[in-house]
């Protein structure tokens, strides 16, 4: 503004203005983050967010359930010998998201398959029991997941979520 | 009508606000004396009909917020409470709903049409640009607004468009959960889609505000390509173009009614008429006839965040036409190739949308891809390809010699 020949260098009023604009444009993002970080969920929504508990006992073998935890379907997938054994067997290297069955299910509990029913592609709800793996088909873009549910063809990049969980008992679990 | 007049203030008043704020000025130069070149036809048309579908789906819009309810228990309902119990309201919202996809028609019309005549080039860039930029927003009102009858389609449309942003590495899910107010779309999701969706049109106004100014400032284009090189190329905006686009307007007006009146629900999907599920996603899942060109691309592409990439990428590259397509010539009219190349382009367009309404699977994914391939290739190679090598036919001296003189074969 004040850049004549004679105040080429800097002078004590381009430090004022630099130093009331930077002023300025710290209070202007301040003010503007209460507007952007309400968005965020709200205190109703994370309390609604709270773990869940489930009784698996009514859940026979080869039944899958769903139950909402947050808004999001969990898919409890009452697993038979032979699919475990199925999910077990398969060559990791073959697979686009490689993870061995053993770490996608609680450890002396392999025969419960608990994991978050959206298709890590765009969200969508796979369908249970469908699809070649007999596992997860998600009918909005063709991606198919094994009974593990780990990704095996179609455009999702990984594997179904697995949501944070805790066995109390044999037959009952927390989500959350 | 003879010559271009400036505006001169009749009666004492309007002499006295003239001085004051020369608003009536700016209208008589705008819209009256301005010259338009005189071989416009009737895609140039298109302009005045944008505005018209504008201004018809802010005042449709205004009147439903009044009977609507934007909550996740009421919102569904209250639609329907617009469709049986609101006096016309099964008219206002089927005006609404099929005025979004006759907003479309007419855009696309439009993009074709500056895209044939070489409308973006020198010196209309800035022009072209601001265009683009109202086509992004009217996609995304579009997009919101298709949220706020909360049905199957409004909620998994929602979900799978959010999503798009998970995309992103690493604040992917950050970004997702603070676009949703929640854990997934909810509640919060929906009282903010319509928070944006009334804001938007008003933006699209600003936009168009600036749109019109810059088409002030560098004049229109017109089906010959060439600059209007005085009064014997052009005639004044009033009465010419006035009549020419209410003409068009009206015209348009009677294929809109068609759908509104007959086929209301064709460009819609049935599975909107249930209320939205979380726990169900309708086995079909597409989205408005409108996005499906660029559906189809993110679908080609066997990986999620280079399909997403692709995707606005498709859009994107509209921004920087006037740089891939440096001929001099503008109209197709003059490039035999490229008028070949344009039209297999639009069909290449159309392809898309048709695939992009199919299930992705077998022959349909092959055929995306190639011609997501070609839509790039049509911008990155072709075209620049075109600039360089194509013999263009000789340009006619002068507009009114283009109109007078035997029309050049086309």
């Amino acid at each position: 503004m004040a850049s004549t020949a004679a105040s080429a260098a800097p002078t004590r009023r381009d430090f004022l203005y630099v130093a009331t604009g930077s002023v300025a444009a710290v209070g202007a993002a301040f003010t503007a983050w209460p507007l952007i970080y309400q968005m965020n969920p709200d205190a109703s929504t994370i309390a609604a967010g709270a773990p869940v508990e489930v009784d698996l006992t009514p859940v026979a073998e080869g039944q899958v359930i769903k139950v909402f935890w947050r808004g999001k379907p969990i898919y409890v997938n009452h697993r038979t010998p032979k699919e475990i054994k199925e999910a077990e067997d398969v060559n990791l290297a073959s697979l686009p998201d490689p993870q061995p069955d053993s770490a996608r299910v609680k450890k002396g509990h392999a025969n419960f398959q608990v994991l978050i029913g959206i298709c890590t592609h765009l969200g969508c709800i796979p369908i249970a029991h469908a699809g070649p793996y007999n596992g997860y088909f998600c009918p909005c873009h063709g991606s198919v997941y094994d009974t593990s549910g780990r990704i095996r063809s179609g455009p999702a990049p990984s594997n179904l979520a697995l949501p944070p969980y805790e066995f109390l008992t044999d037959t009952r679990i927390r989500i959350g | 009508m003879s010559g271009h007049s400036t505006y001169q203030p009749q009666n004492a008043f309007m002499k006295w606000m003239e001085a004051r704020l020369p608003i009536a000025g700016l209208v008589h130069s705008s819209f009256i004396a301005y010259p338009t070149p005189r071989n416009l036809n009737y895609w140039w048309t298109f302009g005045g009909i944008l505005s018209f579908m504008l201004a018809a789906q802010i005042i449709t819009g205004i009147v439903l917020v009044m009977h609507y309810t934007p909550h996740e228990t009421m919102a569904f309902n209250s639609v329907e409470h617009i469709m049986r119990d609101v006096n016309f309201g099964w008219l206002l919202r089927y005006l609404h709903s099929n005025g979004a996809s006759m907003f479309f028609i007419a855009v696309y019309i439009h993009m074709f049409r500056g895209m044939y005549y070489g409308s973006y080039k020198a010196p209309r860039e800035v022009l072209w640009i601001l265009g683009v930029i109202i086509y992004l927003l009217m996609m995304a009102t579009g997009f919101l607004g298709y949220t706020l009858p909360w049905g199957q389609m409004s909620f998994w449309g929602a979900t799978v468009i959010t999503n798009f942003f998970s995309a992103i590495p690493v604040v992917g899910e950050t970004v997702v959960t603070w676009l949703w107010g929640g854990y997934s779309v909810g509640n919060p999701t929906l009282q903010r889609f319509f928070s944006l969706h009334y804001l938007l049109p008003f933006v699209i106004a600003g936009v168009v505000v600036l749109h019109v100014w810059a088409l002030h400032v560098v004049g229109q284009n017109n089906p010959a390509g060439i600059e209007p090189k005085g009064d014997r190329d052009t005639v004044p905006f009033t009465p010419y173009a006035t009549v020419k686009d209410a003409f068009g307007m009206v015209c348009f007006m009677l294929f809109f009614a068609y759908f509104v009146f007959y086929l209301p629900n064709y460009l819609g999907h049935a599975d909107n008429y249930i209320p939205a599920n979380p726990a169900v996603t309708p086995a079909h899942i597409v989205p408005e006839w409108y996005y499906l060109p660029f559906y189809a691309i993110l679908r080609a592409i066997p990986n999620k965040l280079l399909g997403v990439i692709a995707l606005f990428a498709s859009i994107g590259i509209l921004v920087f036409l006037p740089w891939l397509d440096s001929s001099k010539v503008r109209s197709a009219r003059y490039r035999p190739l490229f008028r070949q190349f344009f039209w297999i382009f639009v069909a290449v367009c159309l392809g898309l949308g048709y695939l992009g309404a199919k299930p992705a699977e077998g022959g349909y994914v092959i055929a995306s891809q190639i011609l997501t391939f070609y839509y790039f290739a049509h911008f990155l190679i072709i075209l620049p390809l075109l600039s360089r090598f194509e013999k263009t036919r000789p340009l006619p001296n002068s507009i009114s010699e283009s109109v007078l003189k035997a029309p050049a074969k086309h």
